[in-house]
């Protein structure tokens, strides 16, 4: 009787359980170099499955690249005395220096509020703000004000219905990363949805780096300033006196 | 052309800060100003964090002031003996201006401070500039004589000295105060100073305006020079690469600008000085008094 509903209970769990996601990235390593205009990674996969496709309800995919977090002050500006100055302040703890879902229908639609708040997939559940000032009520619109402004940059992006599905098993995404990047680990989740609930979860990182002269300039700056500076002089110095010296010879 | 800058972390167009950089070096050949006043602004709007403009700006102007200042050498119109004695109360200054800008950072609200700042000195010096040289085009227009230099009581000062090429014995000490009072202010707002220092030069000094351009630009390569040197060891945000294609332009510029200025009349010169000033003044300005579109601004988190 026991092994009996053991195989009952494996039959029935066991679908919601055993999809694997095996994943395929175009690349897991952007270079920025000088020509960095931006770039594209196609991120792609299949499901792996001990069982047969359940057909209801439909297997759905959400895909997250998130930047590397760090805080963020956002200011309001108020009219005091008849002009406007920055009057409130919130630091929001933890916002992605870039932000990018893309699904594979309507965010609401292959995500609950429950899983969403657990996982923190959509944008304001990205971006972390715990602690506002005592004197400031709506610290709300400041973290709403902040994806307002990332996402006119392009920084933060929501890409519904971007990811292609076929026969629910393989998938297919593209994700534009802007040029104005910063360096980091750029943390890709893929999350398998059906009714709203994670079926699956596949983490992996892209790394996003300096090369060539970009990155030797970077390191020059941060690990010996003093020469980093009188390079910078020397450079302007001799600009200044090559452009005297050409103007002086163009007009003799 | 998009180039990908590694301290400010975005990509620009090169031909865009080539542009930029020529337009505000020909202006500072042509007035003695550095032009960060200009520029600052003009890379925000292009999207350059805030830090990384304001230094990487410094630099720049080291390379467009040490460009015009070699085409005033050869003019002869740089007085070394007040530069120095400027330079000196300058950097005076510069160290009170740092101790003033910590204190009223503690205090909060330094940003309204400096920019209510910038608005009531540039529009001050502005109008008083534009409506004298008003006056000068239309005094000779009408074929009267400039009124002649009056002695007053700077000139019973102690300490005299000889300033050859200004044509000026004066004491040591107003070129001195005017040097510490534009160190101050200039480490307030944040920029090289040029456009107080212009202004101050010419009515309370009395120098010549020729002199005079060559002279502020001499003592602002050393303000910036100074200023670059900070910002690259302390904040780290000299961009190398943003510099190098402000200033290609910035000192072909600077040499323009010294050809033109040098071929103004004195009045001419100053009313577009005036004007120019007025008119960032009459920007600011707005700036306050307008309901901006968005609110909000980001910022990097510690920095209030």
């Amino acid at each position: 009787m026991r092994a009996l509903l053991f195989a009952f209970v494996l039959l029935f769990a066991l679908p919601l359980r055993a999809e694997e996601i095996v994943l395929g990235l175009s690349s897991d390593q952007v270079s920025i170099d000088t020509n960095f205009d931006g770039s594209e990674i196609l991120i792609f996969g299949a499901v792996k499955r001990d069982a047969p496709t359940p057909d209801e309800p439909r297997l759905q995919v959400i895909v997250t690249v998130a930047g590397p977090s760090e805080p963020v002050t956002v200011r309001r500006k108020e009219k005091r005395f008849g002009i406007w100055v920055n009057v409130d302040a919130v630091e929001v703890d933890q916002a992605p220096s870039f932000y990018a879902v893309s699904t594979s229908t309507v965010l609401g639609l292959s995500l609950s509020e429950t899983e969403d708040q657990r996982h923190g997939v959509s944008i304001p559940r990205a971006v972390r703000s715990v602690g506002a000032p005592m004197n400031i009520t709506d610290s709300e619109s400041f973290s709403q004000a902040l994806i307002r402004i990332k996402s006119a940059s392009n920084q933060y992006q929501l890409n519904e219905g971007t990811v292609s599905v076929d026969e629910q098993t393989l998938f297919r995404t593209a994700i534009k990363l802007p040029a104005a990047l910063t360096e980091g680990d750029y943390k890709t989740r893929i999350f398998l949805t059906r009714g709203g609930d994670v079926v699956a979860k596949y983490e992996t990182s892209i790394f996003v780096r300096k090369v060539g002269m970009e990155r030797w300039l970077f390191r020059l700056s941060r690990e010996n300033a003093f020469l980093y500076g009188l390079m910078s002089l020397a450079i302007a110095i001799a600009a200044g006196w090559g452009a005297s010296a050409v103007f002086t010879a163009f007009r003799r | 052309m998009q180039i990908y800058l590694p301290i400010a972390e975005v990509s620009v167009n090169a031909f865009l800060l080539l542009g930029l950089g020529g337009l505000v070096g020909v202006l500072s050949g042509m007035f003695g100003v550095g032009g960060g006043f200009l520029m600052t602004p003009l890379l925000f709007f292009i999207g350059i964090p805030p830090a990384v403009a304001v230094a990487t700006e410094a630099n720049q102007i080291v390379a467009s002031s040490f460009s015009g200042v070699l085409a005033h050498f050869k003019r002869k119109t740089v007085d070394l003996r007040m530069g120095t004695v400027l330079l000196i109360g300058g950097l005076a200054g510069a160290a009170l201006g740092v101790l003033v800008f910590n204190y009223l950072k503690a205090q909060g609200q330094v940003d309204l401070l400096v920019k209510l700042c910038y608005v009531v000195f540039l529009g001050i010096i502005g109008g008083l500039m534009f409506l004298e040289s008003l006056n000068a085009i239309r005094n000779t227009k009408k074929g009267k004589a400039p009124p002649r230099k009056k002695h007053n009581w700077i000139h019973g000062l102690p300490f005299k000295m000889r300033f050859r090429v200004s044509g000026l014995y004066i004491s040591v000490i107003p070129p001195l105060l005017v040097g510490v009072a534009v160190g101050i202010l200039a480490a307030i707002m944040g920029v090289g100073g040029g456009f107080i220092m212009v202004p101050a030069m010419i009515y309370l000094l009395g120098m010549p305006t020729k002199v005079v351009v060559g002279t502020s630009l001499f003592q602002i390569i050393f303000v910036t020079a100074f200023t670059t040197m900070l910002h690259a060891t302390t904040n780290f945000t000299v961009d190398i690469v943003l510099a190098v294609l402000l200033l290609v332009g910035g000192v072909i510029g600077a040499q323009i600008g010294a050809r033109i200025g040098v071929k103004m009349k004195a009045e001419q010169l100053r009313i577009l000085l005036a004007m120019m000033v007025l008119g960032v003044c009459g920007k600011l300005a707005l700036d306050l008094l307008l309901q901006p579109g968005e609110l909000y601004s980001l910022g990097a988190a510690g920095g209030h």
